[in-house]
C-alpha cells in the first residue's frame, strides 16, 4: 500500500488547483455580493466585474466573445441546456427530430433519451471500431426536419476525439445547428468557433482542475435557444440562477493555467503507460483511437479479467481508477461506449480508463502497471476463461 | 475503507480458498459467462463411500462479490456429504459473509449454482439420480436458462435465442435462431450440449442453427 492514493481517474474529475483556490476565495469572503448593475453598490460591481473578466477568458480560449457564454453548473446543465433549448426553439419553425451519436456522455443521451419519450424523433448516429462517428451516415440521416446535431468533440471514457471540422461543414451545409459537448477536450485540443462553425459547446471546470460545479455553454450569437429553466434574468435571460462568481472565476483560472507543456507531458503519460502495459501483459486490446485520441486517457481492456475486481485491487494498493465493467455501475449495465464500438460484454467488463491529470507523474504510470501486472496476472490464474 | 463489502467479503477477494481446478473431477459445475459478466466452475472430488467432498476447487472471472461467495462456498460444502451440500443457501453464504450489497445478488448466486451444478453432475455420472425423471421440454427448458446469450447477457431461453425444443427417442434437437457462421454459435453449441448430454436418458444432442 502506497502512502497515498496515486489518482488516475481524473476524467471523472481532478484536484482543485491551489492556485484556483487562492483566485476563488475573494469571491467567498470580500466580494461575495451578487452581480448588480452598474448602479448598484460597489461590492456587487466588483463582483460583476469579476464575473465578465471570468467570461472573457473562457470566450477566448475557444475564439468566442464574452455575450456568447453562458455560465452554468457544468456538462450535465451545458448540454441539457443546448439541447432542450434549440428543440424548444425551433420545433414549430422546423421540426422534431435531432441526431446524436451512441457513444454519448448520458448528459447527451438521456437527454436525447427523454425527448425521445415526449414525442421528438431521435436518430443515434453509429461510430467505427474506434469510436469515430460515421460522416456518410451522418449525412444520409439529416432530414428537412432536423433542428439539431449533438455529436461530443472527445469521448468520456475511451477518449477517440471526433472530427469536428468535417462535422460542423455537414451541418453547416445542410443547414442544421451543431452542438458538441467538449467537456474531456476542453483547452486540451484547441477549438477555434472563428473557423469551426459550431453553434454550441457544453465545457466543463472540473476536468482541467477547476472548481466542480461551474461550467459553460457557448452559444453561437443568433443561435435560437429558449430558456429551459424559469426564474430570474441572469446571464442575459438564458440561465436563471444567480451566477456561481467564485466558481466561475475559478474556472477562468483553470484555464489560465492549462498550458500546452502541460498537454504534451499528459501526451507521454498516456503513451508511456499503453506502450508499457503492450509490452508487457498479453492478451490486451486499446479501446479507442491511437492516434485520435485525447492527450489524458488511455483504456485498455485485460482480457479473461473482470474489471471491478481490478478496481478493488488496485484501490486496496493505493490506485484509482475506473472501468467500463457492469459491476462497478450502479446500474449494473456494461460501457455502452465499448458495446457501442463493437466490443462484447467481456471486453466491456475487462476495460480499465487510466485518466492523467496534473499531479502524476511518470512514477506513478510505472507503479500502476507494475502493479495492474501482478493482479491481471493473480485473477487470470483464477480465471475459468483464461487457457493457463 | 468504505466499500460496501464486509471486512469477510474484502478477505476472501483478497486470499480466495480452494482457488483452482481440479484434474479429472468427479463432478464439474460451470453457470455464467463472460457476456453477463460473471462465470464460476467448481470442481468437486467425492468419496464414493461416505459420500463426502474430499476435495472441492473453484475458479471465477467476476467481481469481489462473486469471489467471495464461491470461496466461502468451498469451505461450507468441503466435508459435508453431497446430501448436506445440496442444501447449501446463497443465503447461508451470504450470512457467513456477513452480507452482501443487494445489488450484488445476481454475481454472488452463481457461486452456490456452480456448486448445485457440480453435485447435479456427480449424481448424473455416478446414476445417484434418486428419482430418474424423463427429460421432458421443460426439463431441457430448464437446463438451457443457464446457457448465457453472449449479445445479451442474459440466458438463451430469457432472450428467446432458442425457437424450438424437443425429444425424441434420446435425441435431443435444439433449434437456435442464429447463422452457424456467426461468432457465438460455435461456444453456444459446445454450452446447450454440455448442459443436456449428461441427462441420463440423452444419447444425443443436436444443436441445429437458422441458415
Amino acid at each position: 500500500m502506497l502512502d497515498k492514493m496515486i489518482y488516475l481517474d481524473n476524467s471523472a474529475s481532478t484536484r482543485l488547483d491551489e492556485k484556483v483556490l487562492d483566485a476563488m476565495k475573494p469571491y467567498y469572503f470580500d466580494t461575495y455580493a451578487v452581480a448588480t448593475s452598474e448602479f448598484g453598490y460597489s461590492m456587487g460591481i466588483d463582483a460583476k466585474e469579476g464575473l465578465e473578466e471570468a467570461r472573457k477568458i473562457i470566450a477566448s480560449s475557444i475564439g468566442a466573445t464574452a455575450e456568447e457564454i453562458v455560465f452554468t453548473s457544468g456538462e450535465t446543465e451545458s448540454s441539457n441546456m443546448a439541447i432542450k433549448g434549440v428543440v424548444a426553439a425551433l420545433k414549430k419553425k422546423k421540426g422534431e427530430h435531432i441526431i446524436v451519436s451512441k457513444l454519448e456522455d448520458f448528459a447527451v443521451l438521456n437527454t436525447a433519451k427523454n425527448l425521445e419519450k415526449q414525442g421528438y424523433s431521435v436518430d443515434y448516429i453509429s461510430v467505427d471500431a474506434e469510436g469515430i462517428v460515421d460522416l456518410e451516415e451522418l449525412k444520409s440521416k439529416i432530414r428537412e426536419d432536423t433542428v439539431l446535431v449533438s455529436i461530443q468533440h472527445a469521448n468520456q471514457e475511451i477518449g477517440t476525439l471526433q472530427d469536428l471540422d468535417a462535422i460542423a461543414k455537414i451541418c453547416k451545409e445542410k443547414d442544421v445547428l451543431f452542438h458538441t459537448d467538449a467537456t474531456h477536450s476542453y483547452v486540451r485540443v484547441a477549438i477555434d468557433v472563428s473557423k469551426t462553425p459550431v453553434d454550441l459547446i457544453s465545457m466543463s471546470a472540473h476536468t482541467i482542475h477547476g472548481p466542480r460545479g461551474v461550467g459553460a455553454l457557448y452559444v453561437r450569437k443568433g443561435t435560437p435557444l429558449i430558456k429551459w429553466m424559469d426564474g430570474g434574468y441572469q446571464e442575459t435571460d438564458r440561465r436563471a440562477g444567480l451566477e456561481n462568481i467564485p466558481g466561475a472565476v475559478g474556472f477562468a483560472k483553470a484555464v489560465e493555467l492549462v498550458t500546452e507543456k502541460e498537454t504534451k507531458f499528459l501526451e507521454s503519460l498516456r503513451d508511456y503507460t499503453i506502450e508499457r502495459v503492450f509490452e508487457e501483459i498479453p492478451h490486451v486490446t486499446l479501446n479507442g483511437s491511437k492516434t485520435q485520441r485525447t492527450p489524458q486517457n488511455a483504456n485498455i481492456t485485460f482480457h479473461y479479467v473482470e474489471g471491478e475486481s481490478m478496481t478493488l485491487h488496485l484501490d486496496m494498493r493505493g490506485f484509482a481508477v475506473s472501468t467500463g465493467s457492469a459491476c462497478f455501475s450502479r446500474s449494473l449495465e456494461a460501457s455502452h461506449v465499448i458495446l457501442g464500438i463493437g466490443g462484447d460484454h467481456e471486453r466491456a467488463h475487462g476495460s480499465i480508463r487510466f485518466t492523467f491529470g496534473r499531479y502524476n507523474s511518470m512514477d506513478d504510470v510505472d507503479a500502476v502497471v507494475d502493479a495492474i501486472k501482478e493482479i491481471v496476472s493473480q485473477l487470470r490464474a483464477i480465471s475459468p476463461l483464461y487457457n493457463k | 475503507m468504505k466499500f460496501p463489502y464486509t471486512e469477510k467479503v474484502l478477505e476472501h477477494f483478497k486470499n480466495p480458498r480452494n482457488v483452482g481446478k481440479l484434474e479429472n473431477p468427479d463432478g464439474k459445475g460451470l453457470e455464467g459467462s463472460p457476456a453477463c459478466g460473471d462465470m464460476v466452475a467448481v470442481y468437486l472430488q467425492v468419496n464414493p463411500d461416505t459420500q463426502i467432498i474430499e476435495d472441492i476447487k473453484f475458479e471465477s472471472y467476476g467481481c469481489a462479490s462473486n469471489i467471495a461467495t464461491a470461496s466461502i462456498i468451498t469451505e461450507l460444502a468441503k466435508g459435508k456429504t453431497i446430501e448436506e451440500a445440496k442444501k447449501i443457501s446463497w443465503q447461508e453464504a451470504t450470512e457467513e459473509l456477513g452480507g452482501l450489497p443487494p445489488v450484488k445478488a445476481h454475481c454472488s448466486v452463481l457461486a452456490v449454482e456452480g456448486l448445485r451444478a457440480a453435485i447435479r453432475d456427480y449424481e448424473e455420472k455416478h446414476g445417484l439420480v434418486s428419482e430418474q425423471e424423463p427429460t421432458t421440454v421443460d426439463v431441457i427448458r430448464s437446463r438451457l436458462k443457464h446457457v448465457m446469450n453472449p449479445m445479451a447477457g442474459l440466458d438463451i431461453i430469457r432472450t428467446e435465442l432458442v425457437t424450438k425444443m424437443e425429444i425424441n427417442d434420446g435425441v435431443v434437437r435444439v433449434l437456435i435462431d442464429l447463422p452457424s457462421n456467426h461468432q457465438f454459435a460455435a461456444n453456444i453449441k459446445e454450452e446447450v450440449t454440455e448442459k443436456l448430454e449428461s441427462l441420463w436418458d440423452v444419447n444425443e444432442v443436436n444443436v441445429v442453427f437458422t441458415e
